[in-house]
C-alpha cells in the first residue's frame, strides 16, 4: 500500500557541502573597516573641529549601541539601565581625575573596571529577575546609583560638578585628538571585539542561548557564564564610554549622566538597524546621525518619529533594516554564522552527501 | 511619637495610589505576561485626560473619572487589538522593545501638547479637607480616598476573577491560549479587554495623581518603576500582594523621606532591592514563573 | 446526501516540515469514526487542522456545506467541534467546575449541562470545587471531555483519551463516550490502541505519514491488513 507514495526529493547526488562562515562581501568589509579607521585616525591632520567632534560622537554612540545588542540581541537581556555604567564612568573622572589627580585619559580604563566591579552585586540582584522584570529591575538600579549621586555632595550633589580643572595642562588639539582616537578604539574595538567573539566558541553558545535557552541549557551550555560574561562586558564598555562622553563636555550632573536618554538612543539605534547582527548597529547609528541632523529643527517630534520607527520595525521587520537589506541581497559584512554552502561536485560522492 | 505615626499614616495612603498604580501592571501581567513599559506614561497620559476635561468643562475634579475611566479603557482596548496584537507569542523582545518605542512617543507628544510644564488640577475643598482621627493625627480625605479607591478596584478584581465567566476567561487565557481558543474563547479579544480594564485602572490612578499631586510629561517613567517594585515586591500574580507591595513602598518612602529629605524615593528602591535579595519571589508569590 | 463534515486534499505544516499529504476523510451524522496509526503519523495534525489550531487552505474542510477552513479555532468551536486534547490539557487555574463552566463558553444550545456531566462522570461531582490539576489522570479526562460536551458540540473530537491510563478508567471512560453517541453526536476518535478504537467505530481510517493508508470498517478488512497499513509494512 505505501510502496505507491511518492517519497520526498532527495538533495541533488554529488554536491560536497562545506561550513563557511567568510563571504566575499565580509573580506570587502574588514578591508573598508581597516581603511575607515586609518582615516579617522588621521582626522586631526585633515578634519575641522566639528567634524571631529561629530566623528568622536559617532563613535563612543555605536559602542554604545554594540554593547546593548551583544546585551539585548546576543545575550537576551533587554536593559534600560544602562545609563547606570556611563554615569558611573562619568562620575570617574570627577573622583580619578578631578580628585586625586589622576590623568583624565587613564581614567578611562579605570571608569571601565569600575562599572564591571559594581555590575557584578547588581548583576547578582538582577539575574533573579527574568525577562521584562530583569528590564526594569535595571532602571530600578540605575535610579540608585543616580540617587546616590545626587545625596553625595563630595561630587556636586545634585547639581553636578565642573571637570575642566582636570583637563588644564592638555592642548585643546590634543585632547581632541586623544578624545577621538579613544573613541575609534572604543567604536571600533567594540565592532572588532564582538565580531571575534561572536565567531568564537562562546559567541556559538551565546547565539545558542538567544535561540533557545532551554535547549542551550540541556547542550551543557553554561548559560549562566555567558550572561554573565555579556553583562560585565557591557558594563564595562559603557563605563568606559561614560568616562569619554564626559571628558568631551566637562560637565557633569546626576540627571545627564544617569540620563534614560542614553539608554534609548541606544534602543533606537539597535532595534531599527537590527537586533542580534553586527552590522545592524552600524547601519542605525549612521541612520540616526543622519535623521537628528535633518530633524534637529522638529523638537519632540523627531523623537516621537524615531519611536513611532522604531515600533514599526519591531512589529513589521524584527530584525530590523539591516535583517531587511541582507535578506534581499544576502548581504554579510561580519558574517558570525556559520553557513553551509555547496562545493563543486566530485562524482565518486555518496548521493546524500558530507553534510 | 505621634511625628512618626503621623509619617508611618501618610506613608501608607501614599502607598495607597502607588498600589494603585501596580494593579494595572499587575493585571495585564496576569493575563497576557505583558510588561508594558509605557505604563507610567499612560498614568501621566490619563493626568493629562483630567486636566483637559476639568479645564474645558469646569466639572468637578473628581467628576473627571467619568470622562477618564472610559477613554482609557477604550484606548486600551484600541492599543491592543491594533498594535500590541502584533507581539504576541513573539517572545520576550518584542512587547518589551514595541511598549518601550510606545513610552518614548507618549513622552515627546505630552512635551509638545502640554509643554515641560508641571501641571495639576484644582480640586477645591477635597484638596484641604481632613479628618482628626485623633489629638495630632489628621487624615487627608483625599488620601484616604485613594487608598480607599485602591482596595475597592483590587476587591473588586478578585470578585471578577472568581464569579464571573469574563474572568474564568482571565484566567483559562493566561493559562493556556491555545486550549482557551478551543473552548470558543477569542484569545484576541479577551487580552484586548484585559488591557482595557488594566488602563480603566490607570485611568483612575491618572486622575488621583492629576488631583494629589504635580505633574509633567516625563513623570510616567517613575510611576512605572513604582508600580513594578509594588508589584514584584507583592509577588506576581497575586493582586492582594500588589497592594501590600504599594504600601510597603509609600512606608519606606515616608520613612526614608523622614530621616533626610534626599533619601525619601531612594528608601523605596532599596526596599526593593532588599526584598529581591531576601525574597526574590516576593512576599506573598501566587503565579508560577513561566 | 452530503456528509456533516467533508475533508478533501488537506494539507497540513508543522513547523517547517509538512505533516499531512493530501488527506480525504468524511463523518456522516450520527457516525463515530476513528482514526488509528503509530506515532508521528499525523492523527494529532489532522484533530488541529478540524479545529483551526494549524492553517490550512479554506476549502479543504467543509462542515455542512459551508467551507471551515478559514475560521479561527473559536470560531470553529463556535460552528458545533469540540476538540478533547491530547494530554487533556486542563486549565490548572480553574476549579473543576470552573473548568466546565468554560466549556459552554460558546453558548451554543443542547443536551449537555453541568448536571448531565456530573451525571455521566459521578466522579467528578464530589470534586468539583478542587482544582482541575489535582484530580486523577481518569478524573482528569473525564473533565476534559466534559468541558468539550458543554460546548454542545455537533462534531466531538477525542484526542488519545486512553493513553496512560489503567484499563478500569478507559471502560469508564468509554462508557461515558458510548452515552455521548447515544446522544446523537458524531464523534472522531484517534487512538493508538486499535482494538479499543474499531470496537467503539463503525469506519476506520488508519494514517501513516501523514497520508490515508487504508480504511473500512472494521470486522470487514482482516486484521493483517490493517497492521501492515498501521506499520507500513
Amino acid at each position: 500500500m505505501t510502496d505507491c507514495l511518492p517519497h520526498p526529493p532527495a538533495p541533488p547526488a554529488s554536491t560536497r557541502y562545506s561550513v563557511v562562515t567568510q563571504t566575499r562581501f565580509s573580506r570587502m568589509g574588514e578591508i573598508a573597516l581597516i581603511l575607515v579607521a586609518i582615516a579617522l585616525c588621521l582626522m586631526p591632520w585633515w578634519g575641522d573641529r566639528g567634524l571631529i567632534r561629530t566623528a568622536t560622537e559617532f563613535l563612543y554612540v555605536l559602542a554604545l549601541a554594540q554593547t546593548w545588542n551583544l546585551l539585548a540581541g546576543y545575550g537576551g537581556l533587554v536593559s534600560i539601565g544602562q545609563q547606570a555604567f556611563i554615569g558611573l564612568g562619568g562620575y570617574c573622572l570627577v573622583v580619578f581625575g578631578v580628585q586625586m589627580g589622576v590623568n583624565i585619559f587613564l581614567v578611562i580604563p579605570i571608569a571601565a573596571a569600575v562599572s564591571a566591579l559594581v555590575a557584578i552585586p547588581a548583576g547578582v540582584l538582577l539575574f533573579r529577575l527574568r525577562g521584562a522584570y530583569f528590564a526594569v529591575g535595571t532602571w530600578v538600579v540605575a535610579e540608585v546609583l543616580r540617587l546616590l549621586t545626587a545625596n553625595t555632595t563630595a561630587v556636586g550633589g545634585g547639581s553636578g560638578t565642573s571637570i575642566t580643572t582636570a583637563v588644564k595642562g592638555i592642548p585643546a588639539w590634543w585632547r581632541e585628538s586623544l578624545t577621538l582616537w579613544i573613541a575609534i578604539v572604543l567604536g571600533l574595538g567594540a565592532i572588532a571585539l564582538g565580531y571575534l567573539f561572536l565567531r568564537s566558541r562562546n559567541g556559538l553558545a551565546l547565539q545558542a542561548i538567544r535561540d533557545s535557552e532551554p535547549a542551550s541549557e540541556s547542550l551543557g551550555i553554561r548559560v549562566d557564564r555567558m550572561r554573565w560574561t555579556v553583562y560585565l562586558l557591557a558594563a564595562a564598555g559603557c563605563g568606559a564610554v561614560g568616562a569619554l562622553i564626559f571628558i568631551s563636555k566637562l560637565r557633569i550632573s546626576p540627571e545627564a549622566a544617569y540620563s534614560l536618554d542614553w539608554t534609548t538612543t541606544m534602543f533606537f539605534i539597535v532595534v531599527i538597524g537590527g537586533i542580534g547582527t553586527l552590522e545592524g548597529p552600524i547601519l542605525g547609528t549612521i541612520l540616526f546621525f543622519a535623521l537628528r541632523g535633518l530633524l534637529s529643527g522638529f523638537g519632540s517630534w523627531y523623537l516621537i518619529l524615531l519611536g513611532a520607527v522604531a515600533v514599526l520595525v519591531m512589529v513589521r521587520w524584527p530584525d530590523g533594516l539591516w535583517g531587511l537589506l541582507s535578506r534581499k541581497w544576502d548581504l554579510a559584512l561580519f558574517p558570525t554564522q556559520r553557513r553551509v554552502v555547496a562545493i563543486a561536485p566530485r562524482k565518486e560522492d555518496s548521493p546524500h552527501g558530507s553534510r | 511619637m505621634i511625628d512618626w505615626i503621623n509619617t508611618l499614616i501618610q506613608g501608607l495612603l501614599t502607598g495607597g495610589l502607588y498600589a494603585l498604580f501596580a494593579v494595572g501592571l499587575s493585571l495585564a501581567f496576569g493575563v497576557m505576561r505583558l510588561v508594558n513599559i509605557a505604563h507610567g506614561d499612560l498614568i501621566i497620559l490619563a493626568a493629562y485626560l483630567a486636566l483637559v476635561a476639568v479645564e474645558a468643562t469646569g466639572m468637578p475634579a473628581l467628576a473627571a473619572l467619568l470622562v477618564v475611566v472610559p477613554a482609557m479603557a477604550l484606548f486600551g482596548y484600541g492599543l491592543q487589538r491594533g498594535l500590541l496584537v502584533h507581539t504576541v507569542g513573539k517572545g520576550l523582545l518584542s512587547p518589551l522593545l514595541v511598549t518601550f518605542g510606545l513610552s518614548i512617543i507618549l513622552q515627546n507628544l505630552m512635551l509638545e501638547i502640554f509643554s515641560a510644564d508641571s501641571r495639576g488640577v484644582q480640586a477645591g475643598l477635597l484638596e484641604t479637607l481632613s479628618l482628626e482621627v485623633v489629638d495630632g493625627i489628621t487624615v487627608g480625605v483625599l488620601p484616604l480616598l485613594i487608598l480607599a479607591s485602591a482596595v475597592v478596584v483590587v476587591g473588586g478584581l478578585q470578585l471578577l476573577f472568581s464569579h464571573t465567566g469574563l474572568g474564568r476567561s482571565f484566567k483559562a487565557t493566561s493559562d493556556d491560549p491555545e486550549t482557551a481558543s478551543l473552548m470558543g474563547i477569542d484569545p484576541k479579544r479577551v487580552y484586548a479587554l484585559a488591557m482595557g480594564l488594566a488602563m480603566a485602572i490607570v485611568a483612575i490612578a491618572g486622575v488621583y495623581t492629576a488631583i494629589r499631586t504635580s505633574f509633567d510629561p516625563l513623570n510616567g517613567p517613575s510611576r512605572l518603576l513604582f508600580a513594578f517594585e509594588a508589584v514584584i515586591i507583592g509577588g506576581l500574580g497575586s493582586l492582594w500582594g500588589t497592594l501590600a507591595g504599594g504600601l510597603i513602598l509609600g512606608l519606606s518612602q515616608a520613612i526614608g523621606f523622614r530621616l533626610d529629605p534626599g533619601w525619601g524615593i531612594l528608601a523605596s528602591h532599596l526596599t526593593f532591592l532588599a526584598v529581591l535579595v531576601v525574597r526574590p519571589n516576593g512576599l506573598f508569590p501566587r503565579t508560577r514563573d513561566r | 446526501m452530503t456528509a456533516l463534515l467533508d475533508v478533501t486534499g488537506l494539507t497540513a505544516q508543522y513547523g517547517d516540515s509538512q505533516a499531512l499529504f493530501g488527506i480525504d476523510f468524511s463523518l456522516d451524522q450520527g457516525e463515530t469514526v476513528s482514526i488509528i496509526g503509530s506515532n508521528g503519523a499525523g492523527k494529532s495534525t489532522f484533530l488541529k487542522s478540524l479545529c483551526g489550531l494549524l492553517p490550512r487552505p479554506v476549502e479543504a474542510i467543509r462542515f455542512k456545506g459551508a467551507p471551515i477552513g478559514g475560521l479561527a479555532a473559536h470560531q470553529v468551536a463556535k460552528a458545533g467541534i469540540a476538540l478533547v486534547p491530547e494530554g487533556r490539557r486542563l486549565f490548572p487555574s480553574l476549579s473543576v467546575e470552573d473548568n466546565l463552566r468554560i466549556g459552554a463558553t460558546t453558548g451554543r444550545p443542547g443536551p449537555w449541562s453541568l448536571p448531565r456531566v456530573y451525571d455521566l462522570f459521578p466522579a467528578l461531582h464530589a470534586r468539583r470545587k478542587q482544582p482541575g490539576t489535582a484530580l486523577s489522570g481518569g478524573q482528569q479526562q473525564m473533565v476534559a471531555i466534559g468541558r468539550a460536551l458543554m460546548a454542545n458540540p455537533e462534531v466531538l473530537l477525542c484526542d488519545e483519551i486512553s493513553l496512560g491510563l489503567a484499563p478500569t478508567v478507559i471502560k469508564d471512560i468509554y462508557r461515558g463516550l458510548e452515552t455521548v453517541i447515544g446522544e446523537g453526536t458524531s464523534v472522531i476518535v484517534v487512538e493508538q490502541d486499535i482494538a479499543q478504537a474499531l470496537k467503539v467505530s463503525s469506519r476506520f481510517y488508519c494514517f501513516q505519514e501523514g497520508r490515508v493508508s487504508l480504511k473500512g470498517r472494521p470486522g470487514a478488512v482482516p486484521m493483517a491488513d490493517i497492521s501492515a497499513a498501521y506499520f507500513g509494512v
